[in-house]
């Protein structure tokens, strides 16, 4: 019983709940806040990129390429670390919150361009033939024909990979973005009891079920009648 | 048949390499007006590549093309406005499954043609309608059998007005029973006047309907004529080879 109470008083201790209740609160809006800025700007660019690749000029793609397979290949929080650090050196000084969205919305971007370009791929040529053979253009073809196809194809992918990113908007802590961790470890270390963080864990719970529900719903949803 | 008037197709010594292979190797067809010209021979003769260098879906190496007098090869020649006019059928449809029948057939005419919806819709449903498929405008390609499918495909090259139609093995890819539907929809248009280079095996719809027969082999027209002189006393023994086997 005894063992029962300082669980409770670690975990879930009432006092604790109520002081830092509106911090952690304050830490969602500004999680939302992130991830929805870098699931927007980070799949557009994405988008954009497989988009430039379909014109198949040599020296853009090989700068694709090596941007998709750099930021794929490094681990967020070295870039996070690396441009929040780093950059002031040469004169540019970002607010955390910039250095956080930029490097968070670059990783979904290399990731949902690889994303979309395979589902670009993955149209059959004689769709490309068809409408071309009604005269629409490469842009038109692409635009009518090919994107939505690959586009549908691309969802369930695309959600799961945007989850993925969006939970790394907790790597803001390490630079000072009063985000949910932040927020949380702060106030773990005023109050000195872990109840906090057990707020942010249920705050990221709540934040991210709907989005993996969403990203479920869509996944059924997007599948169409196959020929 | 209209003798004298303009040739609708005129291809002079095509010739197409891929790599090393030279798969066309000096054709000359000419097409009149309201002709049907049936192409046959075994796989790999080039059937297909030649009609797929006729609205440049394959880039020819050597020779001319011209449709309705117009030079498809040249740089002058806008492709896209080519390509309008020379309606194609494939082996497997290739209709867009994401949109309605009707959409696929209207949407060239919106997006190309930049025909009010309801004039596109209006076109549309005329096409389906040729077709048979008037009732099948709201399904999607996924809800038809192929060779409702293929009705749907035609009426998307016909929706445009084309002054040739390249058929390439259109009924290869159904099965027996349906093969049937899109002869008719093609003897129709027949009827209708419409200029047809067909790449197919269906023999008895070469006989009734094809205006002259031609029959390929490695890149070459070995020998052409009209379907009874074809199929019954061919001259060529490769041809007479050919017609053996698939009359099997």
């Amino acid at each position: 019983m005894e063992s029962w109470s300082r669980f409770l008083d670690t975990f879930f201790n009432w006092e604790v709940i109520e002081r830092y209740f509106p911090a952690i609160m304050k830490g969602v809006v500004v999680t939302i806040e992130i991830a929805a800025a870098v699931v927007v700007t980070g799949t557009l660019l994405g988008l954009a990129l497989a988009i430039m690749r379909t014109f198949r000029l040599l020296a853009v793609n090989a700068l694709i390429v090596v941007f998709v397979d750099i930021f794929r290949a490094l681990p967020p929080l070295v870039l996070v670390l690396l441009v929040y650090f780093g950059l002031p050196n040469i004169g540019i000084n970002l607010p955390s919150f910039a250095v956080l969205w930029l490097v968070l919305a670059l990783v979904l971007a290399a990731f949902a361009e690889e994303i979309f370009w395979a589902g670009i791929l993955s149209i059959p040529k004689g769709q490309w033939e068809a409408a071309r053979c009604t005269g629409l253009g490469f842009l038109g073809t692409l635009t009518y024909v090919v994107l939505p196809q690959a586009i549908r194809l691309t969802v369930p992918p695309l959600t799961n990979r945007t989850i993925a990113i969006t939970k790394n908007t907790a790597l803001g802590t390490v630079i000072g973005v009063g985000e949910i961790l932040n927020q949380a470890t702060t106030a773990q270390s005023f109050s000195g009891n872990a109840t906090p963080l057990m707020m942010g864990a249920i705050a990221y719970v709540i934040l991210f079920i709907p989005v993996v529900v969403l990203g479920r719903f869509l996944e059924t949803r997007f599948t169409w009648r196959r020929v | 048949m209209t003798t004298g008037a303009l040739p609708i197709l005129e291809i002079r010594g095509l010739r197409k390499r891929f790599h090393d292979v030279e798969v066309l190797r000096g054709i000359d067809l000419v097409v009149l007006p309201q002709q049907l010209v049936f192409v046959i021979g075994p796989s790999g003769s080039g059937k297909s590549t030649l009609l797929r260098c006729c609205n440049r879906l394959e880039e020819p190496s050597a020779g001319s093309i011209r449709v309705a007098g117009v030079d498809v090869m040249a740089r002058s020649t806008d492709i896209n406005a080519m390509r309008r006019q020379i309606g194609m059928v494939f082996q497997s449809f290739n209709l867009y499954p994401h949109m309605t029948a009707l959409r696929n057939v209207t949407l060239a005419l919106a997006k190309v043609l930049g025909k009010p919806r309801a004039e596109a819709e209006r076109i549309g449903m005329a096409a389906l309608d040729r077709v048979g498929l008037a009732d099948k405008a709201r399904s999607y390609p996924g809800e038809l059998s192929g060779g409702q499918q293929q009705r749907v495909a035609i009426a998307r090259a016909l929706a445009l007005e084309p002054k040739v139609m390249l058929f390439d093995e259109p009924t290869s890819a159904l099965d027996p029973e349906l093969v049937g539907s899109v002869l008719n929809v093609m003897r129709e248009l027949k009827r209708g006047g419409m200029t047809m280079l067909v790449v197919s095996h269906e023999m008895r719809f070469a006989r009734d309907a094809a205006d002259r027969v031609i029959f390929m082999d490695h890149g070459v027209i070995v020998e052409e004529g009209p379907p009874q002189q074809m199929f019954s006393a061919p001259s060529e023994a490769r041809t007479r080879a050919f017609i053996a086997e698939l009359a099997r």
